[in-house]
């Protein structure tokens, strides 16, 4: 079963969705997929960037209004 | 395979400075890197306790009484006007919802970022281990330092 789990980054600034998003990956089980809220701009190419250094699959990215939802699937530990 | 490492000399003990090397750190270890931080001369008032004095000798007691360690109480590189330009800083990051050097720390930790504390400011300047917040990693000099720099694939010196 997959599972989309939120995590609310709204207000929050570089580099703190990108350290919160590592710390709730570890709670996801393989498969599940992480749905990050967030309004910091930099996110559309940090989350990229993080999915690539940590081998995650960055699944895509929805804007709407200056909100972000990013969304991000743990592919492995 | 092994993870990949950052190391960072962290020298100064300005605020700016030292929040860019925690966002840096932070980052990294987020990143999955393993990361140590090395603290060094002015660098160590950061992982110092906010302590009126301490050293052995009368010039390192006048040194680090003026010198006075402590995460919540550093100045900034630029504007510092005897302390508000820091309070100034603080209050707009806290409105921005920026976390302070402190909590910094704490995440840091959390994510498993390693604290190097040079071992030669250390001495020069009469400190003792009670001086320090609890949890360095290693007390050590450049040498260790060096060991791990070369076998990273990123290294600041802040």
């Amino acid at each position: 079963m997959t599972a989309i789990v939120q995590l609310d980054c709204f207000g929050l600034l570089c580099p703190m969705p990108i350290v919160q998003t590592a710390k709730k990956m570890k709670e996801l089980k393989i498969g599940d997929i992480l749905e990050v809220k967030a309004t910091d701009e930099g996110i559309k190419t940090d989350m990229p960037a993080w999915c690539k250094a940590t081998g995650q699959e960055f699944v895509g990215i929805e804007e709407e209004n200056g909100e972000y939802r990013v969304f991000v699937k743990k592919v492995r530990e | 395979m092994d993870k990949e490492k950052m190391t960072i000399a962290l020298f100064s003990g300005d605020l700016d400075k030292v929040l860019a090397a925690f966002f840096l750190a932070t980052t990294a270890a987020s990143m999955g890197m393993e990361v140590k931080m090395f603290f060094t001369f002015w660098g160590l008032n950061v992982v110092r306790k906010p302590k009126l004095t301490s050293g052995k000798t009368f010039l390192q007691r006048m040194m680090n009484c003026l010198n006075r360690g402590g995460a919540g109480r550093l100045p900034l590189s630029k504007y510092n006007f005897l302390g508000l330009g820091p309070l100034m800083m603080k209050t707009m990051m806290k409105q921005s919802r920026v976390p302070d050097v402190p909590e910094l720390i704490q995440t840091a930790r959390e994510l498993g970022v390693k604290f190097l504390v040079c071992t030669t400011t250390f001495a020069f300047m009469g400190f003792q281990k009670d001086d320090f917040i609890d949890g360095i990693d290693e007390y050590c000099g450049a040498a260790a330092f060096l060991g791990d720099a070369r076998e990273s694939r990123v290294s600041y010196f802040i």
